[in-house]
C-alpha cells in the first residue's frame, strides 16, 4: 500500500440512546412567520432556500404570524382540532384492543394528527390521497365511518375488505383513499400515475401521497419525483419526516446529509420544508402546493418536520432505540396541543371546552367500538364467509380457483 | 451443548463468522444497533462494532447492489431483507446481477453474497408479511436457495452460505423462529428444549448446502417438505398411521435429487407439500423430477398439497395454510391410488 492515509467505512449513528437525556441541540428551526411565501407561479430554481428553512406560522404562545397564515375561521379551527382529538382517541382505543388480543397488529400516528388532518382540509374532497400507513387522519376527517375503520383492524364479518388485510390497510375509494399497501414507497409514483391520469382527461382534481424518511430510499420515491417533474403531473408528494424509520434515525436515511425536501430540487421540484406539528402551517402549504397543481404547474415536494411520538407499531418498542423521554422533549411539540393553545389565544376556546371535546370524541370512539366488537374481533365472532377467499385474485374466478374452493369444502 | 431457537442459533452463526472471517459482515433495515426486527443481529454490532454490523436506508435494491459491489470486493457481506414480502425492490440486482456476475464475466467477478430473509405465515402478517416466494428464486440460473427447519440445520447452513463462493438466498421460516411448531397451530406445542435439532453447539460447524435430510425413515410414501413445512408433515406423518419417509430438502437449489429418488424408488409413492401458492410453486420441479427419475417405480399420482392460489389473507390465515388436515388426505389419496 502507498503510503496514503487509510480510508475508513462512515455509519451514523444519533445523538442520543436509552439512557441518555434527549438533544435536540442539532435541530435548527426558522421563527414562526419568519419564511417567506412565494407566488404559486415561482420558479423552483428562485425559491430552492425553502428548502433548508421550516415554515412555522404558530409561535410558541399560539398566535399566527406571517405570510403563511392561511387566516381559517375559528369554526373551521374548531373543528380541525376535534378531528385531531379523534384520530389519537381513535389510535388509543385500538391500540389497547391489540394488546387485549382483539386484532393482530395497530399503528398509532400519535404526534403526526396535523400531517393528515390538515391536508384533509386544505384538499378538496374529491381530490384523492395515496396514503401511507400512518394517515388515518384522512379518513376521519372525510367522515369515513370509525365503526368500519374499526370492522377492518378486527378482520370481522363488516370489514369491508373481508379479513384479507392486514389491520389498518384501509381503502375506500368513496373517499378518495387509495388502498394502502404494507410495501414502503410503492404509493408514491401511483399517485404521480393518477395525477396523469387526470391532466390527461383534462379533469380538475389532484392527487397526493405521503411517505416516510425511510421510505425516501427506495427507488419508488425517486420515480414519483422524476415522472412528476417530467410531465408536471398534479400531486402532492409528501414526506413526513417523524425522525424514525421502525429503529433507524433519519440519518440512516440521508437525512444529516440534506434535508428531504431537499431531494425535490435535483428534479426541478419545488421543496417546501414545514412544521409537521403545526396545523396552520400544513394547511397552507398543502393550500399552496393544491392551487399550483391546480394551476396546471406541476407538483410539490413537501417534508412535514415532525416526531413519531410513539412506536412504529404495536410490533416496536421504541424504548429499546431511543431514550423513553425523547417525544417530550422535541422542540415542535404536540400538534393539538398547539392548535388548542392557538384557538385559546384568540379567543376562541378555553380548557372546559378542551376537556368536553376530548370526551366527546373518547364516547364517540367507544360507542363506535362497542358496535364493532359485537360483530366480532379478529378469529371471535362473526367472520367473512370463507368463501370470499377465493374472488376478487381475478373478476371471472378461473376453474382452477374454482377446484380450489371446493378442495377446501367451502 | 446449549438448547437454541433458530433466532439464537442463526445469531451464533453471525457470530461465530464475524470473530472467524474479518471479510464478513452484515447489514439491513434495523439489523445494527436494534438487532433486526426478529432479534437475528442481535448484540452483534454491540460485540463487532459499528460497521460489521449496521442499519442500512431502507432500499432493498440498494441493500443487495451494495452486497454486490462488497463481495466483487472481496468481502463476504451477509445482508438481511427485513420480510421476504419486501424483497421485490432487489429482485433485478438478485436475478440480473448477483446470479450471472460470474457467467457474465467468465468467473472474473464474483459475489459471494448471502440474502437472508424471513417468509411464510403463520403469525398474522397479512398478504405483505406472510409470502413464500422461493420459486422466483429457483427459477434464476446461479443462485443457490436454501431453507432450513431446525435451529441445528439453520447455524450449520448458514456458516455454510457464507463460506460458499456463490449468492445464496437464504430463506428462514419465520413461524418457527422463536418457538417450535409442532404441525397444528391449535395445539399445544413441546418446547425447543425437547427437540433434538435443537442442540446447537456453540462454535463453527456446518450442515452442507445441496443435501437433504431423511427425518424420518418409512416404506408407505414419501413426503417432500422444507421449512415449516417439514414439521407439518412430520405431524401428519404420525397422525395418519402410516409408515411414512419424510425428506426435509434443505436446499432447493442445488436438490438433492438422489435422496428424492432412491426414496420414492423405495416407497412408490410421493406427497409434496409447501406453503407457497400452487401453481408454478416450486412442488412442480419437485413433482417433474420424481416423475422424470421414478416413473416406473410410481404405484399412485404424485400429490401436491400446497397454499392455495390467493393471497395471503388476514383472517384466514389457518384455513390457507396447508395443514395437517389437508396433508393426510393427500397422503391417503397416494395410498390408495
Amino acid at each position: 500500500m502507498k503510503n496514503r492515509a487509510r480510508l475508513s467505512l462512515r455509519v451514523p449513528a444519533p445523538p442520543t440512546r436509552p439512557g441518555d437525556v434527549p438533544d435536540f441541540s442539532g435541530v435548527k428551526l426558522s421563527g414562526a412567520g419568519e419564511v417567506e411565501r412565494p407566488d404559486i407561479d415561482a420558479s423552483p430554481r428562485d425559491m430552492s432556500d425553502l428548502a433548508f428553512k421550516l415554515i412555522r406560522v404558530l409561535d410558541d404562545k399560539g398566535q399566527a404570524l406571517g405570510a403563511w397564515n392561511p387566516k381559517l375561521d375559528p369554526e373551521t379551527l374548531r373543528r380541525a382540532l376535534r378531528h385531531m382529538l379523534l384520530t389519537r382517541a381513535y389510535d388509543d382505543r385500538m391500540y389497547r384492543a391489540q394488546r387485549q388480543g382483539k386484532t393482530s397488529f395497530y399503528m398509532k400516528c400519535t404526534g403526526e394528527e396535523a400531517v393528515a388532518i390538515a391536508a384533509a382540509y386544505a384538499m378538496d374532497r374529491d381530490d384523492m390521497c395515496f396514503p401511507s400507513y400512518r394517515q388515518q387522519g384522512l379518513l376521519i376527517a372525510r367522515g369515513y365511518p370509525l365503526v368500519q375503520m374499526m370492522n377492518q383492524v378486527y378482520s370481522n364479518a363488516r370489514d369491508p375488505l373481508k379479513g384479507r388485510q392486514l389491520p389498518i390497510m384501509y381503502s375506500s375509494k368513496e373517499h378518495g383513499f387509495f388502498t394502502i399497501s404494507g410495501n414502503l414507497g410503492t404509493q408514491f409514483p401511483q399517485a404521480v400515475g393518477w395525477a396523469m391520469a387526470s391532466a390527461y382527461k383534462g379533469d380538475d382534481r389532484i392527487a397526493a401521497s405521503w411517505v416516510g424518511d425511510g421510505t425516501t430510499a427506495e427507488g419508488d420515491f425517486h420515480h414519483a419525483c422524476n415522472f412528476a417533474s417530467v410531465y408536471r403531473a398534479p400531486v402532492i408528494l409528501n414526506v413526513v419526516n417523524n425522525q424514525w424509520a421502525i429503529s433507524s434515525f433519519a440519518g440512516i436515511a440521508g437525512g444529516n446529509e440534506s434535508t428531504f425536501a431537499s431531494r425535490g430540487i435535483g428534479y426541478g421540484l419545488p421543496a417546501l420544508r414545514v412544521d409537521g406539528n403545526d396545523f396552520l402551517a400544513v394547511y397552507a402549504v398543502t393550500q399552496w402546493a393544491a392551487e399550483r397543481a391546480r394551476s396546471n404547474l406541476g407538483a410539490t415536494l413537501i417534508e412535514h418536520y415532525t416526531y413519531r411520538a410513539e412506536g412504529h407499531s404495536t410490533s416496536d418498542d421504541p424504548s429499546r432505540y431511543r431514550p423513553s423521554d425523547d417525544a417530550k422533549a422535541w422542540p415542535l411539540g404536540d400538534p393539538i396541543e398547539r392548535l388548542k393553545v392557538h384557538l385559546i389565544a384568540i379567543g376562541e376556546w378555553n380548557e372546559e371546552q378542551q376537556q368536553a371535546a376530548h370526551a366527546e370524541a373518547v364516547e364517540q370512539v367507544k360507542v363506535a367500538n362497542k358496535e364493532a366488537e359485537a360483530v366480532g374481533t379478529l378469529g371471535h365472532g362473526e367472520l367473512p364467509s370463507i368463501k370470499t377467499m377465493f374472488e376478487d385474485v381475478f373478476k371471472e374466478m378461473p376453474e382452477h380457483l374454482r377446484r380450489q374452493r371446493q378442495q377446501m369444502g367451502v | 451443548m446449549p438448547t437454541m431457537n433458530m433466532i439464537q442459533a442463526l445469531n451464533s452463526a453471525l457470530d461465530v463468522m464475524l470473530t472467524k472471517d474479518p471479510n464478513v459482515l452484515t447489514f439491513g433495515e434495523d439489523v445494527g444497533y436494534f438487532g433486526g426486527v426478529f432479534r437475528v443481529t442481535d448484540g452483534l454490532q454491540k460485540k463487532h462494532g459499528l460497521t460489521r454490523c449496521f442499519d442500512t436506508p431502507i432500499g432493498e435494491g440498494g441493500i443487495v447492489a451494495t452486497a454486490i459491489g462488497m463481495g466483487a470486493y472481496g468481502l463476504r457481506p451477509v445482508v438481511e431483507i427485513q420480510f421476504a414480502d419486501y424483497i421485490y425492490p432487489a429482485y433485478d440486482q438478485i436475478v440480473s446481477e448477483a446470479a450471472r456476475l460470474r457467467y457474465r464475466s467468465a468467473g472474473d467477478f464474483t459475489a459471494p453474497l448471502v440474502i437472508r430473509t424471513p417468509y411464510g405465515g403463520g403469525i398474522f402478517g397479512g398478504q405483505t408479511h406472510s409470502q413464500s416466494p422461493e420459486a422466483l428464486f429457483t427459477h434464476v440460473a446461479g443462485l443457490k436457495t436454501v431453507i432450513p427447519s431446525t435451529p441445528y440445520d439453520a447455524k450449520g447452513l448458514l456458516i455454510s452460505a457464507i463460506e460458499d463462493d456463490d449468492p445464496v438466498l437464504f430463506l428462514e421460516p419465520k413461524r418457527i423462529y422463536n418457538g417450535p411448531f409442532d404441525g397444528y397451530h391449535d395445539r399445544p406445542v413441546s418446547p425447543w428444549s425437547k427437540h433434538k435439532a435443537s442442540d446447537v453447539p456453540e462454535g463453527h460447524y456446518t450442515v452442507p448446502l445441496g443435501k437433504a435430510a431423511v427425518v424420518r425413515e418409512g416404506s408407505d410414501v414419501t413426503v417432500l417438505a422444507y421449512g415449516t413445512m417439514v414439521h407439518v408433515a412430520l405431524a401428519s406423518v404420525a397422525d395418519s398411521g402410516l409408515d411414512g419417509e419424510v425428506i426435509d430438502l434443505r436446499t432447493l437449489v442445488p436438490l438433492d435429487i438422489e435422496t428424492i429418488v432412491n426414496s420414492v424408488k423405495k416407497t412408490g409413492r410421493c406427497v409434496i407439500v409447501h406453503e407457497a401458492t400452487h401453481t408454478s410453486g416450486f412442488g412442480a420441479e419437485l413433482s417433474a423430477t420424481v416423475q422424470e427419475n421414478c416413473f416406473h417405480n410410481l404405484e399412485s399420482p404424485i400429490e401436491r398439497v400446497t397454499g392455495w392460489d390467493t393471497p395471503y389473507p388476514h383472517a384466514f390465515e389457518w384455513q390457507y395454510f396447508p395443514g395437517p388436515g389437508r396433508v393426510i388426505e393427500a397422503l391417503k389419496r397416494a395410498m390408495e391410488g
